[in-house]
């Protein structure tokens, strides 16, 4: 017997890659149903076009988040409304390669790696730029280490997108690294954390056009599942 | 020409469409992409801009003129066109013949540009030629997650790319409009990579780049590059209507271009008729970055309005822009807009 709750919560640690926000925060869980050990989902997306290979992620991360809670006896995953939606619900749990034969040539590895490294330049900046304005310094921001940081909801998400990555976690690790885990040099910081803004602006501002999409597509104000 | 407080702004529209997307012109998919503009609109337009669905599958010469000209501000308008054949099987989305149609009728109007397709070989270097030489074109409009039978896209870096890019060249067209994205193939890749412009910004420096909407969804790696190629400009439709429902977004936006790419590559563009002309001018000089970013961003004088308005895409397709709103036009101590 599977709560509703437990498969939300399930359903909340998937993440649309791109925007690094849970995909039930971005109102794309249009539906959860729970009977007994049976879970079943529907997502829905902001426009027909959404790249392919996003939205096979974050279907195949549901499936699996959703086929991992004690006791379940059944998972179906639905995606409404998409021009790929026939293929990738038959093809999840097959692979990408098997469910697009002749559109790709490799798997999703190296895209997921690609948006983890941006999530977790964004979240750098995002917790960088709070530092400053707190009134550490950029020299401040150079020598600081993960033991060093004030515990706060920016730590956490960096810490989260840091440990995605691979990055040592530990109290004497660097805080201001390259997503390689190298040392940003004290003379490159003010543009390594230019770029970081531009980043931030740019996955922000794409998560802000992607709800206003979703909500003048289903006319609605993201209330969620019903 | 807009007028606001004593200033003059010369106003092109540096892209806009005259589409036909009506059921009879399409496919299920063509379906799709035209309810996708459509959420375009109705998520990020003032309410009063919001048409009906059947007006904005296909609208009239006489909307198109009357939006632009007569109530738009606008004094020069590029049609940037999108075939889309594999959606619009019947006469296609947007194209060049379809918009020399209207420019006939309008010819001090309108900048007619073409487009080119690297998949169709040596076909196709043929019919840019005589494109070239029957429209006088000195654009053309790329995009390049245009499908195409059993292709789903392609890259600027592309060897047939290159032969098209040679041959703009010789042909005189200088300016390449480049719009990205979603490109299907191959399909485990980001779909809205821009690195193919870093190639070719490179590999052709007498040609102009201009990246529509500013390389959104990929903003960072579009102002990255642009910052190292100065020949590459960015497009502002899409970005624009972030003015009315998400104006700090778009201070963000525009405060990033204006560090990364500076006031002199950035080009105004409606995309109409997804967005109209008239409220974007109004409320673009009436715009200011908010007070506390603009440590990070500083302002948005009327020098740069002007520039981003019409100017910067005068210089690029040669347009006399009149006297009264040339730069040295700004009267001192002009408001650069206070809205903040």
């Amino acid at each position: 017997m599977i709560s509703r709750q437990a498969a939300w919560a399930a359903l909340g640690q998937v993440r649309d890659p791109e925007l690094d926000e849970p995909i039930t925060d971005l109102g794309f869980v249009r539906m959860l149903r729970v009977d007994g050990g049976a879970v079943h989902a529907e997502l829905r997306l902001p426009t027909y076009f959404c790249a392919p290979n996003f939205v096979f992620m974050m279907v195949g991360d549901a499936d699996a988040a959703l086929r991992a809670l004690p006791g379940v006896t059944e998972v179906r995953v639905d995606l409404a409304d998409h021009f790929t939606a026939g293929e990738i619900r038959e093809g999840v749990g097959h692979g990408f390669e098997a469910t697009f034969p002749g559109l790709t040539d490799g798997d999703l590895t190296e895209l997921r790696s690609v948006f983890r490294r941006k999530a977790f330049v964004a979240a750098q900046g995002r917790l960088c730029r709070d530092l400053l304005t707190q009134g550490w310094t950029t020299a401040d921001l150079t020598g600081l280490r993960l033991g060093d940081l004030p515990p706060s909801a920016l730590v956490a998400a960096y810490e989260r997108a840091r440990a995605a990555i691979g990055l040592p976690a530990g109290p004497d690790a660097w805080m201001l690294t390259d997503p390689d885990g190298g040392r940003v040099p004290a003379e490159r910081v003010d543009q390594y954390l230019r770029f970081a803004n531009a980043l931030r602006v740019s996955v922000e501002g794409n998560a802000e056009h992607c709800r206003a999409l979703l909500a003048a597509r289903y006319s609605d104000d993201l209330g969620g599942a019903a | 020409m807009y007028h606001k407080d004593g200033v003059s702004y010369y106003v092109v529209d540096g892209h806009v469409h005259y589409w036909n997307a009506s059921p009879e012109n399409r496919n299920r998919y063509g379906e799709g992409f035209i309810e996708c503009f459509y959420n375009y609109q109705t998520s990020l337009s003032p309410a009063e801009w919001v048409w009906p669905l059947e007006k904005f599958c296909k609208y009239t010469e006489e909307d198109l003129i009357h939006d632009l000209f007569e109530t738009g501000y606008v004094d020069m308008a590029i049609f940037q066109p999108t075939y889309l054949r594999d959606f619009y099987p019947g006469e296609g989305f947007n194209t060049t013949e379809r918009n020399a149609v209207v420019k006939e009728r309008h010819p001090d109007r309108f900048v007619l540009n073409g487009s080119f397709d690297p998949r169709d070989g040596d076909e196709g270097l043929r019919v840019l030629e005589q494109k070239a030489e029957r429209y006088g074109l000195k654009g053309v409009k790329l995009y390049t997650a245009e499908w195409k039978g059993d292709s789903k896209g392609y890259k600027l870096s592309d060897p047939e790319a290159y032969r098209y890019l040679e041959k703009c060249r010789e042909l005189g067209i200088v300016n390449i409009h480049v719009h990205k994205g979603p490109t299907i193939w191959p399909l485990n890749r980001d779909a809205f990579d821009v690195a193919d412009i870093d190639d070719v910004a490179t590999a052709f420096p007498d040609l102009n780049f201009i990246v529509e909407h500013v390389g959104l969804p990929r903003l960072e790696d579009f102002c990255w590059i642009a910052k190292q190629e100065p020949n590459v400009y960015g497009g502002l439709a899409v970005a624009m209507p972030f003015l009315h429902s998400r104006p700090r977004y778009f201070a963000q936006i525009i405060g990033e271009l204006l560090y990364w790419l500076g006031e002199d590559r950035l080009v105004f563009g409606s995309d109409y008729a997804i967005w109209s002309p008239r409220w974007l001018v109004e409320q673009f000089v009436d715009f200011q970055i908010p007070e506390d970013i603009q440590g990070e961003y500083g302002t948005l004088s009327v020098e740069a309005k002007k520039r981003i308005l019409g100017l910067n895409a005068a210089r690029l397709y040669d347009l006399k822009v009149p006297a009264e709103a040339q730069l040295d036009s700004v009267p001192a101590g002009a408001a650069p807009g206070g809205r903040s």
